[in-house]
């Protein structure tokens, strides 16, 4: 369904995206991952016709995004980071006009207007003007517009920004459902989110695709990469010495915290969870042990992760 | 198809804004004190011009004509710029032709509405004093085609300074004082030593004041229609240009 060859972007000398490669099969939900400036959008601009790449190829469905830009465009449903709604018009004249540009028109325009209003809820709102909409309900409807036209691919830039959590539970089994139809490319910075949606992650760093997974091996890469935390009480030396030691650990971080007690956070190799070694290790030499288990994951040490060992 | 639902939007936002609204109100204002003008001079005395002529010939209409251009069109682009609005315009599959051409013509279309009471005020005339407004069908024909050619060039020159930028008041400002320098280079005559004859017929041929004052006369000249149709077509094919260029801009 999308097919991307050596994709660059060059914003005045700033490289937003450095040589992209990825396909996307028809019918995959695909989270693109990364932080904020890796270049997510920029890519998603650039497969929604928005912008054009500085070189390399981009296709979707077949068309290429340059040179047969309209037959992707009315392939594609894009709903951009910043949902930007024309604040005089009324949802349903917006959705209206907005299914008549994508070539939805006549009887099938009142279909596909009912249908996503429908979907995504917007029933109460059909009279309002979008200019007194809250932040959510313009979401709402920016995500309505991409549906319009029953595209095959969907480009979600950020769907669940600036939602409630009610909301983001909505959008999130929305885009399950709808990933049963299409194919689905979604950005995100918020881990979770991936691993509750989509089949696939890619993970962007610095324009560049620094990890393709399914969200299972990749929480599980990050979750023994994440480390492992414990509280023992011993001498700060010996337990420096002897968790240093143990098998797997490139890194003791020992934190005095009171009577004795000391917070440790254990740096480990990747494929490896040293949670066991370090109890057993505990009962030999006799020291209390009241906390052990990994340290919880964040986004930063994924990356961090992840672009440290260059794994592909 | 896609180019009568752009315009369809294009015209209804006209109407939903408070500035069109504020136009029109202002411009009825003036148009109709300069028609008033127009008739309290004839009312002076015997006068060989007549209350077309009068009316499409002052200061006030010159002002109005010229101010309102930029008040049309400096949010057609401009707007969807700021508002980002621009992105899922463009990635919808529309032509930059289409949007180009839908904004043009629905600014042409809030031009034509702002003229239409005018010809109220002549009918009134007729009714009221019993007397022809023009003396023969020449001189409307000919004041209203001029207004609409002279009209669809400024239009266009006001698309095209909408389409350079993102902030509306830059966008009034360049087309303002590229319509005032177009609209009064009649006037360098007088200011200007020495005008030789030729330097003369030259400025007439530039002149929209000219251009006015022998149309609201019933004179036709080719001369003026292919200047405007030519120059009108020349500067949305520049739109057109520097609407594209969005892409490489940055």
């Amino acid at each position: 369904m999308i097919k991307v060859e050596g994709l660059t972007k060059k914003y005045a000398g700033v490289t937003a995206i450095d040589g992209l490669d990825f396909t996307v099969e028809k019918g995959e939900i695909v989270g693109f991952l990364g932080p904020n400036g890796a270049g997510k959008s920029t890519t998603m601009r650039i497969l929604s016709c928005y912008l054009p790449a500085t070189s390399g190829r981009a296709s979707v469905a077949g068309f290429d995004v340059a040179s047969q830009s309209r037959e992707v465009r009315a392939r594609v449903g894009y709903m951009p980071e910043n949902v930007a709604l024309y604040p005089e018009m009324r949802v349903q004249e917006y959705l209206e006009y907005r299914a008549a540009l994508k070539g939805v028109r006549g009887r099938r325009n009142r279909q596909r207007v009912n249908a996503v209003k429908e979907l995504c809820s917007l029933r109460d709102v059909e009279r309002k003007l979008i200019g007194s909409l809250s932040k959510g309900y313009r979401q709402r409807v920016g995500l309505a517009d991409a549906l319009l036209h029953d595209p095959d691919l969907l480009i979600l830039d950020e769907p669940t920004i600036g939602l409630d959590p009610n909301q983001i539970r909505q959008v999130r089994q929305l885009i399950k459902d709808l990933g049963k139809r299409h194919t689905i490319l979604l950005s995100t910075h918020i881990l979770s989110e991936v691993e509750m949606t989509c089949s696939r992650v890619l993970i962007i760093n610095k324009g560049r695709i620094a990890a393709s997974d399914t969200p299972e091996a990749l929480a599980g890469r990050v979750r023994t990469a994440g480390g492992i935390r414990a509280e023992i009480r011993a001498g700060a030396e010996d337990l420096e010495k002897a968790l240093s030691a143990v098998e797997g650990v490139r890194k003791a971080d020992i934190e005095p915290i009171a009577d004795g007690w000391h917070s440790c956070l254990l740096r480990t190799d990747a494929d490896h969870d040293a949670r066991e070694e370090v109890a057993r290790l505990a009962a030999a030499r006799g020291w209390a042990l009241r906390e052990l288990g990994r340290d919880q994951v964040n986004l930063e040490r994924v990356f961090a992760e992840i672009t440290q060992s260059e794994e592909i | 198809m896609n180019f009568f639902t752009l315009l369809n939007r294009e015209i209804r936002a006209y109407f939903v804004s408070p500035v069109a609204w504020v136009v029109l109100f202002f411009f009825l204002l003036l148009t109709g004190f300069n028609f008033y003008a127009g008739v309290a001079a004839l009312n002076r005395g015997p006068s060989e011009v007549t209350v077309v002529e009068a009316f499409f010939n002052t200061v006030f209409f010159w002002f109005g004509f010229v101010l309102v251009f930029p008040l049309i069109t400096m949010r057609l682009f401009s707007e969807e710029y700021k508002m980002g609005t621009i992105e899922p315009l463009m990635t919808a599959p529309v032509r930059d032709s289409q949007v180009v051409l839908a904004k043009y013509f629905g600014a042409l279309f809030f031009f034509i509405v702002l003229w239409l009471p005018s010809l109220l005020y002549f009918a009134i005339f007729t009714r009221v004093t019993r007397l022809e407004a023009a003396g023969a069908a020449g001189p409307f024909l000919g004041a209203y085609g001029m207004l609409l050619l002279i009209g669809m060039f400024y239009l266009a020159i006001g698309c095209l300074a909408s389409a350079l930028t993102r902030n509306q008041i830059v966008a009034a400002i360049i087309s303002f004082t590229v319509i005032t320098l177009f609209f009064f280079t009649g006037l360098l005559t007088f200011f200007l030593l020495n005008v030789t004859p030729a330097l003369r017929e030259m400025t007439a041929y530039f002149s929209a004041l000219e251009h006015m004052s022998e149309a609201s006369r019933g004179f036709f000249d080719s001369r003026p229609v292919v200047f405007y149709l030519s120059l009108t077509i020349f500067t949305l094919f520049l739109t057109f240009h520097v609407f594209q260029s969005r892409r490489w801009r940055n």
